[in-house]
């Protein structure tokens, strides 16, 4: 049976090109594999092979011939002792390819996320019952008994990184676990952050829900191909098939005096990528819940801990177990004539700045995001609709940042609402200098809060 | 085509040979029909076909157990169609349709099936490798005896995370074997012009795991290879490591001009050295299947590769709400 022969695409981007060269000629037997001609493409000049065993029947488009399109009939293959179809007799061939690229879907209006309710309302359920005896506890313990929670109730459980067993944490987060839980399931790596995390990643994929922590995020930059690549946009790529549910926790942002590698805050880098959750927690209660969240939740989490906040003690409800949601801001002080939304430790100098201007008669309301991704932006907004102010501070730097999407969420939703330029406080858009000065003009303050929030109530 | 031995002891029946003889024409002619509806422009993007090496896949697939996991890179189909993955499935996924192993989000480079216990699929040149041996640290820590076919090629061996894998492999005796499957060339990068490493395999010494190199044009020095990888993993005594000496016929994808090596040399390993023939001609010469035989299997493969390629055609493109579904779990 007659094959037509079509100009092949050889490249991604191909839409035509030169037939340059027949290296056979009518009545040559080919085989599989056999170079039929050269083709230019738009990247260099390629060997055409032949797919199908035959004979060329006749060769319809001539060497030299320019801008020949993807597809185009160029030969006819025939079988032994066969004739070539007379004209106008289609010759076999694979049908012209459909709906290419869905050319034909490109009026339809695309899929998008549900519609924004028309007025958003932030969720005020408590965190946990009313009349919960709490405790006071830092931030490291915290951290410490949730992992140990989880532990407890699920073998999956795992914590891997640098210095997490014997060291018992490089910040001592890890205190205890390996007496606990053994060298089985709380395990020291070598120096190697890239190809821990790789290690983490394909554990979760094979059924267990590791804890990768780095030592600080700054590190995690060796490793950040997995924590994306590997681990955010495995399910979307997998078509639902293969979730990655992994914790990577550590210490981020700036600590004390440690200089430019050591101190950057990557709360808007990890924010950006669909597939991860990103949290931020500033008290001990949100640490201890929001981890606890973390472990059992069947995605990959960035939890981006602070070490000044480490050793800070609040109190935390003495639970047998209780968890923080995700996308659930907290209202820690209510306010009408400014809104600061925060997360982290700009929370310390959100709630200092908002304790300060109280004094001069400002009402400040004082929201603590917890996680970044998923965002409650509709806590945002409602806060924004009731003071028409907005300051948002955090750490990182200013180009890009957290502050930079809320305040595109606010143009787009309560524009109409604003009466005055939202204010981004960040940190100053320079590596952090080693120099105690220095160090202390490179990060934001609670006098840049108050500041700003003077600025935008004209006062 | 001159008469090849195995250097392989042969332990294997007529039955399986024939299957071997099967699988890797599978493999090709699938290959092949990818390419055609690649210039067809029914197949977009990256395209990294497997043909010339199929007896890497079918080799050590012949070695595994149900339960073994393997994960490799992006030029994936053949271990996907090594480990029993459906044609239709690879082949829509090809084409960017619904009926693809990932719906078509995934495309050539990225497929899983957890049930065939394969885990992709992955673009970036390397990272399998601490994934797969993270596979296998999962069924350690669950106390099975499974293994992981951890494939990687000459090109990714130079990269700096396959050396941290090992070491912490060797550390804590993880059962993954890591499959170097040397093809001689980096995209256009030939080996000797990457590395002045006489062996691969041998940089494994170095962290204490044991390795081989092995005539990956011979499907049963594959298997033995494999079995004694697999025999090494299961017995608890940690990684091990095979380089495979292989051959791709194609270009390293699609849009590959392949002018950093002549048209000779791949003739050469084609006429020469190719895995395929190797074994129909033990099959002929042994007498364990007839010219009729072997026309039957040809003609059955090309049956299923034309499904494939059809079914390809029609699956339809995926739904537009598929855009905004399998984000999160």
């Amino acid at each position: 049976m007659a094959t037509e022969i079509l100009m092949p695409a050889l490249s991604p981007t191909m839409e035509e090109g030169t037939l340059a060269k027949w290296l056979v000629k009518e009545g040559d037997t080919v085989s599989s594999g056999d170079i039929l001609a050269e083709i230019e493409t738009d990247k260099a000049t390629m060997e055409f092979e032949a797919v199908d065993d035959g004979v060329m029947g006749k060769i319809l488009i001539a060497a030299g011939t320019e801008g020949v399109k993807v597809n185009t009939p160029i030969a006819v293959l025939v079988a032994e002792g066969e004739d070539v179809p007379a004209e106008g007799a289609k010759a076999a061939t694979t049908p012209a390819p459909a709906a290419l690229n869905g050319a034909e879907d490109k009026t339809a209006a695309p899929a998008t996320a549900a519609p924004a309710p028309a007025t958003p309302k932030a969720d005020t359920t408590p965190d946990w019952p009313e009349g919960t005896e709490m405790k006071t506890q830092t931030v490291r313990e915290a951290l410490r008994d949730a992992m140990a929670e989880e532990m407890r109730s699920t073998d999956e459980v795992f914590v891997m990184g640098e210095e997490v067993a014997e060291y018992q944490g490089a910040y001592k987060i890890t205190q205890g676990l390996l007496d606990e839980f053994g060298a089985r399931r709380v395990i020291d790596t070598p120096i190697t952050e890239h190809g821990f995390a790789g290690i983490g990643v394909g554990a979760a994929f094979g059924g267990l829900r590791p804890i990768v922590e780095f030592m600080t995020f700054n590190f995690a930059m060796q490793a950040i191909d997995h924590i994306l690549n590997s681990a955010a946009k495995t399910l979307y790529m997998s078509g639902g098939q293969m979730g990655c549910p992994i914790v990577f926790r550590g210490p981020n942002g700036a600590a004390a005096r440690v200089g430019a590698q050591h101190s950057q805050c990557y709360a808007a880098w990890y924010s950006q990528i669909p597939g991860l959750k990103v949290v931020m927690p500033y008290s001990a209660a949100d640490a201890k819940g929001l981890l606890k969240q973390a472990i059992r939740d069947p995605n990959p989490v960035v939890f981006l801990e602070n070490e000044i906040l480490y050793g800070r003690s609040f109190e935390v409800p003495v639970l047998d177990d209780f968890t923080i949601p995700f996308g659930k801001a907290k209202t820690w002080r209510e306010g009408t004539d400014v809104s600061i939304v925060s997360f982290g430790i700009g929370m310390t100098y959100a709630l200092e700045a908002a304790e300060r201007l109280e004094k001069d008669g400002i009402s400040a309301e004082v929201i603590d995001l917890r996680t970044i991704r998923p965002m409650d932006t509709d806590a945002i907004l409602a806060s924004v609709m009731k003071t028409n102010r907005l300051v948002t501070v955090e750490e990182g730097y200013p180009q890009g940042s957290v502050g930079n999407y809320i305040t595109s969420v606010v143009m787009e939703r309560a524009f109409d609402y604003l009466d005055a330029p939202v204010i981004n406080l960040t940190g100053k858009d320079v590596p952090m200098p080693y120099a105690a000065n220095l160090e202390k003009l490179a990060l934001v303050t609670t006098d840049e809060v108050v500041e700003a929030v003077r600025k935008v109530t004209y006062r | 085509m001159a008469t090849r031995k195995s250097t392989a002891k042969s332990n294997v029946s007529a039955e399986e040979l024939q299957s071997y003889y099967r699988d890797m024409l599978l493999i090709r002619r699938f290959e092949e029909k990818a390419g055609q509806l690649y210039g067809m422009g029914l197949i977009g993007g990256f395209c990294h076909l497997y043909i010339g090496q199929e007896a890497v896949v079918v080799g050590l697939e012949a070695a595994a157990k149900e339960g073994d996991k393997r994960i490799t890179s992006y030029r994936d189909h053949g271990h996907m169609l090594a480990c029993g993955m459906d044609p239709k499935g690879v082949m829509a996924e090809l084409t960017g349709r619904e009926g693809g192993y990932s719906r078509g989000k995934g495309g050539s480079m990225h497929m899983f099936s957890k049930e065939k216990h394969f885990y992709g699929g992955h673009g970036i040149v390397g990272a399998q490798v601490p994934l797969g041996a993270g596979l296998a640290f999962s069924d350690k820590y669950k106390g099975n005896d499974n293994v992981t076919f951890t494939y990687f090629g000459d090109g990714a061996a130079n990269q700096g995370q396959v050396y941290e894998t090992y070491n912490m492999a060797m550390l804590w005796d993880l059962p993954v074997i890591f499959v170097i499957e040397n093809n001689k060339y980096a995209m256009g990068t030939s080996v000797q012009r990457a590395t002045k490493s006489p062996s691969l395999w041998e940089r494994g010494a170095a962290y204490g795991i044991a390795g081989e190199e092995v005539d990956g044009m011979d499907v049963l020095a594959v298997k033995a290879a494999g079995e004694k990888a697999v025999a090494h993993c299961r017995a608890g005594k940690g990684p091990y490591i095979l380089e495979v000496m292989t051959y791709r016929y194609r270009g390293h994808s699609m849009s590959d001009p392949a002018k950093y090596r002549t048209r000779d040399e791949v003739q050469k390993m084609r006429s020469e050295r190719d895995a395929i023939e190797h074994v129909r001609e033990l099959l002929l010469q042994g007498k364990h299947a007839t010219e009729d035989d072997l026309k039957a299997i040809d003609k059955e493969i090309k049956a299923v590769v034309n499904e494939a390629a059809e079914f390809s055609k029609e699956s339809p493109e995926p739904a537009l709400e598929e855009l905004w579904t399998d984000i999160y779990a």
